[in-house]
């Protein structure tokens, strides 16, 4: 399959590729990995005129130790958040998530920024990124703005992201107790999205593909911090989400497999910490 | 648009399509038709090559995005006196490969996989062919292979 036709203009700047959104508007699509939008363009669920290919904007590729947080360049790409020492010491499940995705050769290319302005509720990192109260910095025209990983996601492939806006950066507080985590994912076959993902970071749950953003499973976290015990808090890990059913699973199973890969993550993370 | 490719150490120039994937670019431009399109979703690992040294899909990359930047190909594995690289030769000897669709990109995951961990264990070569899916099956001299070459290289 080959993509839809489309004018590719690449970027080495910031500044250059908002000035390229800016000048191409909403028939303009950011292309970071590539290794979400390529799959669309070729099934032709996205047919953008315009690419504007961030792949040379150097700037956005770092991993950078601020003290209390860790910044992520948005065009760090999965295989370097996977193998960071800084990372791999201070916020192990974000290593480890990455880890998750895709496999080696879609880690070489996807970075952490696309996956995150991608939006997609089944995909691993968000989650994480969601249970570890990450911040997400946003470039635009008038300047820059700051927004919470829980404010973040709106909808079904739907984000905070304003057209023409891009996502330059990750900021990840470190956990007070960074051992204590777990990323738990079902899948049947290695590579495939997650049927229902689970990443707890402390007594903070995040559920993969259980509504159309990432959820925070509030009503279990809400029982752990009032003295509940993991089997009680997990029975609950579903209360407030909206799982859809598919040709992978219906939303009962979903709700099932939510509730069991909670327990295990709350006890892995237990058993770690 | 034009682009500039370094292919198995040689340099190929060509005004492409902004649209035309590397595998294309390799296999229809460059004339290098060991790597194969399988799924051309993202899955099934055959159209693997190495990009700047690190294994990606050639199905999912543009060829535009590949621009200044070296490819290597199973045809640029062997020396120049046709000698074949240790993962050829230990697929060779461990009958790595049934039908051969696969082969190609299994190698070049390979390749990447020994280059990242050269000491890799079993379970590590099985989680780091995640990507390469064998249509017959026939994982078990595929990691045999793997490992082989490993030891081979020390």
């Amino acid at each position: 399959m080959i993509p839809p036709s489309f004018t590719y203009q690449r970027a080495s700047s910031v500044d250059e590729a908002l000035s390229l959104a800016a000048e191409h508007g909403e028939d303009a699509k950011y292309l970071a990995g590539g290794h979400s939008l390529l799959p669309l363009m070729k099934l032709r669920f996205a047919s953008p005129a315009v690419l504007i290919d961030l792949g040379r904007v150097a700037e956005l590729a770092y991993i950078r130790d601020e003290g209390t947080y860790v910044a992520i360049g948005a065009l760090t790409r999965h295989h370097d958040v996977q193998n960071s020492p800084l990372l791999g010491s201070d916020i192990p499940l974000l290593a480890h998530t990455a880890g998750q995705v895709g496999d080696p050769q879609v880690r070489h290319r996807g970075t952490i920024g696309g996956s995150v302005a991608h939006g997609d509720a089944a995909s691993d990192l968000p989650a994480s990124l969601l249970a570890l109260d990450a911040s997400f910095v946003i470039r635009g025209a008038s300047g820059s703005r700051t927004v919470p990983a829980a404010e973040f996601f709106r909808g079904i492939f739907e984000t905070a992201l304003e057209p023409g806006e891009l996502l330059t950066e990750i900021q990840v507080p470190k956990p007070a107790a960074p051992s204590a985590w777990s990323f738990q994912k079902f899948t049947k076959r290695a590579i495939d999205w997650a049927i229902v993902g689970v990443a707890v970071q402390g007594n903070a749950i995040a559920l993969v593909n259980m509504g159309p953003t990432p959820l925070r499973a509030r009503a279990a976290e809400a029982a752990l911090a009032s003295g509940a015990s993991i089997a009680d808090a997990a029975a609950l890990a579903a209360e407030g989400t909206s799982a859809g059913s598919d040709i992978h699973a219906s939303k009962a199973y979903r709700e099932h497999l939510a509730r069991v890969l909670v327990r295990r993550a709350l006890e892995e993370a237990a058993a770690r910490s | 648009m034009k682009v500039e490719l370094t292919v198995n150490g040689k340099e190929i120039t060509a005004d492409v399509e902004d649209r035309m994937l590397l595998v294309h670019f390799l296999r229809d431009v460059a004339d290098l038709t060991a790597t194969n399109i399988g799924c051309d979703t993202t899955s099934c690992g055959a159209c693997t090559v190495l990009l700047d040294g690190e294994s990606v899909k050639s199905c999912t990359v543009l060829a535009a995005q590949a621009d200044g930047h070296s490819v290597t190909t199973l045809e640029g594995l062997a020396s120049d006196a046709g000698e074949m690289h240790p993962v050829q030769r230990a697929f060779h000897e461990e009958h790595g490969l049934q039908c051969g669709y696969c082969t190609p990109g299994m190698v070049m995951a390979i390749v990447s996989l020994l280059k990242e961990n050269p000491s890799p264990t079993e379970e590590q070569v099985r989680a780091g062919l995640e990507g390469n899916i064998c249509r017959c099956t026939g994982y078990h001299n595929i990691v045999r292979a793997a490992l082989a070459a490993a030891e081979a290289s020390k």
